[in-house]
């Protein structure tokens, strides 16, 4: 921790990496636009844009995995390009990945040494040195595992120390870390600020890219601005301030001012009465009011998708009942749920919610085929109708109708899902993380939304991890806890200090709950 | 941005039906085809024989009727291997049946309900155990077969009755034979099927994203283990057609059809890789497919080489637009 | 924290023991060390084959060709064999290796640069190869009488009490531990099949990789055809038809995940010889050898329901009293 190289003695602000006029072309997209970025030594830069700003074509132009069309990328001075991602590597350039990007059936040490393990004289790989030199590096950083796990048994925190054992061990120069908390608890978030500490002291350059502003002002000690494929400016943390980053990152100014919403809620809807799985969740009961947000605030790990998968009919719950409107239903399956009037739109929009490869319009009239068809026998015009009309409601922008759903934005995405479900005419719509990962501007467009479903009379289960959105949009929030209700917030109860002590457990009394 | 656009149109279509109809897989498929007749036409003096003509269908039909659920079945992401196994084990009953003095309404019930049976065999294997579909139709591609050899071994099943020549061997109308009635239909109602139905959307929903799928309210498993139902039923009437045509039963009946089958699936523009595909391309595939056999038959090209032919036409119509494009990509740059 | 693989192939190799003990209660000659050592003979090809075909899996790929890649190289060095009998046996091994490797290369090709289904690939260039066979050999045999008695002798010779043919799939299964184990090349393989996305990022070349995976299961049936051929002294279209299914069978029986990334060398080992000694096993015991399709499609049920049953993962446990209920 005390060793410095001897570049990092050179003064800190001569970048390593220096990217200069990138440009990259898709067919039919321009996804970066001449940017410049540079990295220094012993510094985290931050790397500020909205989604579809071109971060993740900058990683993937740093790590070898695309060949920029233009430009020249500089290390120490040296221009370089990178022919693939072995080259880039070499460079010292290694990246952490939003998905924990690693391999269940090899063993942690065989993770961290993959591509440049020692050794022995015959070429073989020598597992007794990497077993060793793997051993060293996670006491480094205080791993709780042994070099010998298969990847398989551990946990996504401890997967992330892997990835950065990892890093640590192909002696890299620049660390990009993308989105690195986004799936990490609180607790686990703080151990990765400790250790970008550690690598920061070594002298690494960082490059970090979040979300996440409190994160970008706690961590960084520089920051760079993309927007729309194209550089808006970079400087230091220190000389700017919170609002005058957010205006330069969607090019106006956005206050994060929730819908004002009046609160009249309606009779009962849906009751859930002591749901129970084996292992996810236990002893669930709430009820849900007619035109009534109802928050549901935890942190990662805490049940809450669990359960809400449950009362979608995805996984079944041991047992417990569900009655809505007063009669009880069973749900085992999705279309249940559906028929009941219950929708959800999941967290992962790519894999569980739009059909990628279909059109729009097959997207949008899906769950509701019953409608726009006769005897089961398609009604293309009736599609279409359906189609348009909720298009419409959402604001969406598209070429065509009948244009492959693959070819939207994440945002358009997430509104082509929402179409889908509100045409089936549901009384209950479930939105898991309905903002996570979408930029600001589209965010307040969301929220207003919400606000107006909830207007019109429909009852809105919102889970979330963000504070401000929690408070600033539900009526009430349950804070779920080790799958388990924790608290039941309302009114002047419902403050971030509230939601973080009983998501955390503080409050209570019976102490080792500190997982 | 002004905020006047409060409702924001966009248009149902930008192409024309004619403009995407033309662009299309099929178009090109239709081409080679036409191309394929028009060589043979001149290449033999007896091409152009109805009769000829006639015959040449028999290379198809058994073939395409399978194809049509199989194409389905593989536009959903899964696939059916053991379809020719299943023909051998419900050609195998039927020759048992017939042993025991079974008339032709029983033969038809015997062959399609084993059909069925092995379908749903494997369709519970693949939607209740959750297994994937590859591994487990090459297992009972052996068990099914590998049945029909318990019961058979070297011996031969005959001994038909003459009204079951019917399906193999009728003519419905001058050179139109039974088989090609069947093909017509079992076309035309996977056509609608896939195309014009609920059930086909849940098909290419499901093929595209089978976990979207579920998430939308889709019963993925039911649909799935309809489509195994209806390949093994599709099976079975190829069975039926087949033992009539050769009036015998032996268990190596029909070897390697299977793979005949899901070329002339991915031929006729399936993706192998499940989500897209369409019945009119199927029907294409099956006449070039035909067509091709046929002309180096009168050609006196031994089968084997046709083998050649078809093996090439798989990689080759696959292979030729990607290498097309990467080689327009590299002019570009 | 028990590894999961071994146990595997623990029980598969318990269940050898087991039916090779059953067959022994009633016919003891069965196990006897020079029965047991033809049996092995006898499954050396399959074991050599199912090693290839492990790599492919493992990428998650498949190489539905290799038993027509078999009979092409076996009649190529049959061919050369009869047009010059003074060819040293070294060098015909050369030329069906490298015969099979540009085979495999050929498919390996077509997936990496052109991204076609493998699938689809090797079904077709199955059916290309045994055609070319067709041309090649004009749909005529080569007999036991036209190959030179050193061709023909090579896989038979004994050495230290068994045939060359064993020597070489024993060879081949130390090989490929060292290689699987201990070198780059094989930690890639599984790093492919087991995350793609990820292996690209760690500098691994994926279609590449796939690539090399392809030679290999090319060359392994190359040098099997040659043995083939020599060891039963004759080289037709149709030999080994059908056996691509045997050898994909071994693995899936072995434990090797047809989704890519999971499996061993001693579960493909060890599923070939389960085939192995139930095709052997059937006449001794007296029941037909028609049987030998349905057993080995039965056990390929068997095995792939076996493996997702217990390869299934845990979601993730989230209830304390459920954690140290575990």
């Amino acid at each position: 921790m005390t060793t410095r190289t001897a570049a990092s003695t050179s003064p800190n602000d001569t970048p390593i990496v220096s990217m200069d006029m990138i440009t990259k072309t898709f067919p039919g997209v321009k996804a970066l636009d001449q940017v410049k970025l540079d990295l220094y030594p012993g510094q985290v830069t931050a790397l500020v844009g909205e989604n579809g700003a071109g971060k993740s074509t900058t990683v993937k132009i740093l790590t070898g995995i695309y060949v920029p069309d233009g430009g020249t990328i500089r290390i120490n001075g040296d221009a370089i390009a990178f022919a693939s991602p072995n080259e880039a590597a070499a460079a010292g350039i290694t990246a952490i990945h939003q998905e924990t990007v690693l391999f269940d059936e090899l063993s942690v040490a065989e993770n961290i040494y993959i591509g440049h393990a020692p050794r022995t004289r015959f070429g073989l790989i020598d597992k007794a040195a990497m077993h060793r030199a793997a051993t060293k590096l996670l006491d480094d950083i205080g791993a709780p595992f042994s070099a010998h796990t298969p990847l398989r048994d551990l946990g996504i925190a401890n997967k992330h120390l892997v990835a950065i054992a990892r890093a640590l061990s192909v002696d890299a120069r620049v660390v990009i870390m993308d989105e690195p908390t986004a799936a990490l608890s609180h607790k686990e978030i703080e151990e990765l600020y400790a250790l970008v500490e550690t690598l920061k002291s070594q002298g690494k350059a960082i490059l970090f890219i979040s979300h996440k502003f409190d994160e970008i002002f706690r961590i960084a000690d520089r920051y760079t601005v993309f927007r729309d494929g194209a550089f808006v400016g970079d400087g230091k943390i220190a000389d700017i301030s919170e609002g005058d980053l957010v205006k330069m990152m969607v090019g106006r100014s956005v206050d994060q001012i929730f819908p004002t919403r009046s609160h009249d809620v309606g009779e009962e809807v849906l009751k859930i009465v002591g749901y129970d799985h084996p292992t996810e969740f236990a002893d669930i009961n709430f009820t849900l009011n007619r035109g009534e947000i109802l928050g549901f605030y935890g942190l990662v790990g805490a049940g809450r998708s669990e359960f809400m998968q449950a009362l979608f009919g995805i996984t079944k719950p041991a047992k417990g009942v569900c009655r809505i409107n007063g009669d009880i239903k069973v749900i085992r399956s999705p279309a249940d749920a559906v028929g009941n009037g219950i929708v959800y739109v999941p967290e992962d929009r790519g894999k569980q919610g739009a059909i990628i490869g279909l059109p729009i319009f097959q997207n949008i009239t899906l769950p509701s085929l019953g409608k726009t068809s006769r005897n089961g026998f398609l009604k293309l015009a009736e599609e279409f109708k359906l189609a348009r009309e909720y298009s419409q409601r959402l604001d969406l922008r598209a070429a065509s109708l009948d244009q492959d759903v693959g070819n939207l934005s994440g945002g358009n995405q997430q509104k082509v899902v929402i179409a889908k479900w509100l045409a089936t005419l549901p009384q209950v719509i479930i939105l898991d993380e309905p903002t996570k990962g979408i930029d600001i501007g589209s965010k307040a467009a969301v929220h207003e939304f919400m606000a107006e479903l909830a207007a019109q009379g429909l009852s809105v289960i919102m889970v979330s991890s963000e504070i401000p959105e929690v408070i600033g949009m539900s009526d009430r929030v349950i804070v779920m806890r080790d799958g388990r209700i924790a608290a039941e917030l309302a009114g002047d109860d419902l403050t971030p200090e509230t939601l973080v002590r009983h998501a955390a457990g503080i409050s209570t009394p019976t102490k080792g709950a500190a997982a | 941005m002004t905020d006047t656009v409060q409702t924001r149109h966009v248009p149902d279509r930008l192409q024309g039906r004619a403009a995407r109809l033309l662009k299309s897989w099929e178009a090109l498929l239709l081409g080679v085809a036409i191309a394929i007749f028009v060589i043979n036409s001149f290449a033999s003096p007896y091409f152009l024989s109805a009769w000829n003509l006639s015959d040449a269908t028999f290379n198809f039909t058994e073939k395409a009727m399978i194809a049509f659920a199989m194409a389905l079945l593989i536009i959903s992401g899964e696939i059916d291997l053991s379809v020719a196994s299943i023909i051998a084990l419900a050609s195998t009953a039927m020759g048992l049946a017939v042993q025991h003095g079974a008339g032709t309404p029983e033969l038809v019930v015997i062959g399609l309900t084993v059909g069925l049976l092995c379908g749903a065999f494997n369709g519970f294997f693949v939607t209740v155990l959750g297994l994937p579909s590859i591994v487990v139709t090459i297992g009972t591609m052996s068990l099914f077969r590998g049945i029909s050899y318990i019961i058979l071994g070297d011996d031969a099943f005959r001994g038909y009755p003459a009204s079951f020549a019917w399906f193999g061997q009728g003519y419905i109308y001058w050179v139109f034979t039974v088989e090609m009635l069947f093909f017509v239909v079992i076309a035309l109602v996977y056509g609608v099927l896939l195309h014009k139905t609920n059930f086909g959307r849940a098909v290419y929903a499901i093929g595209n994203n089978p976990t979207g799928a579920l998430f939308s309210g889709i019963r993925v498993a039911r649909v799935k283990f309809i489509l195994f139902l209806l390949t093994g039923v599709m099976s079975g009437i190829a069975a039926i057609c087949l033992t009539s045509r050769l009036g015998s039963t032996r268990p190596s009946i029909a070897t390697g059809m299977e793979l005949e089958v899901v070329t002339m699936v991915v031929l006729g523009g399936v993706n192998i890789l499940g989500g897209s595909g369409t019945i009119p391309g199927v029907v294409i595939a099956a006449f070039v497919m035909g067509l091709v056999t046929f002309g180096f038959g009168l050609l006196n090209v031994p089968g084997i080489v046709m083998s050649i032919f078809i093996g090439l036409l798989l990689i080759g119509v696959i292979a030729l637009p990607r290498l097309w494009a990467m080689v327009a990509a590299r002019r570009k740059s | 924290m028990t590894r999961f693989i071994p146990l595997r192939e623990a029980i598969l190799a318990g269940a050898i023991f087991a039916l090779l003990m059953m067959i022994a209660t009633r016919f003891a000659g069965f196990v006897a060390p020079s029965n047991l050592a033809n049996v092995f003979n006898d499954t050396a090809p399959l074991i050599i084959l199912a090693l290839g075909q492990m790599v492919v899996i493992l990428t998650r790929c498949i190489d539905l060709s290799v038993a027509a890649n078999l009979a092409l190289t076996g009649m190529a060095v049959a061919m050369i064999n009869v047009a010059m009998p003074g060819l040293p046996i070294p060098v015909i091994l050369a030329i069906a290796i490298t015969l099979g490797a540009i085979m495999g290369a050929i498919n390996g090709i077509l997936v990496w640069k052109l991204a076609i289904p493998p699938i689809v690939v090797t079904l077709g260039t199955m059916t290309i190869f045994r055609g070319i066979i067709f041309l090649i050999s004009d749909g005529k045999w080569v007999n036991a009488h036209e190959m030179s008695p050193a061709f023909t002798g090579f896989a038979r010779t004994v050495l230290l009490g068994l045939p060359v043919l064993s020597w070489i799939a024993i060879l081949t299964v130390v090989i490929f531990g060292i290689m699987m184990a201990r070198t780059p090349f094989g930690r890639s393989i599984f790093a492919v099949g087991g995350n793609p996305h990820a292996a690209v990022y760690t500098g691994i070349n994926v279609g590449k990789t796939q690539f090399w995976a392809f030679v290999v299961s090319g060359a392994l049936a190359g040098l099997t055809g040659y043995l083939w051929v020599a060891r039963y002294a004759v080289a037709y279209v149709d030999i080994a038809g059908g056996f691509e299914l045997e050898v994909v069978a071994a693995c899936v029986i072995g434990g090797i995940s047809i989704a890519g990334g999971i499996g061993s060398v001693g579960g493909a080992v060890l599923g070939a010889l389960f085939l192995g000694v139930v095709k052997n096993a059937l006449p001794v015991v007296n029941i037909s050898p028609f049987w030998q399709l349905a057993i080995s499609g039965s056990a390929i049920l068997i095995a792939v329901a076996f493996n997702a049953r217990s390869g299934r993962t845990k979601g993730r446990i989230i209830l304390k009293s459920a954690e140290t209920a575990q």
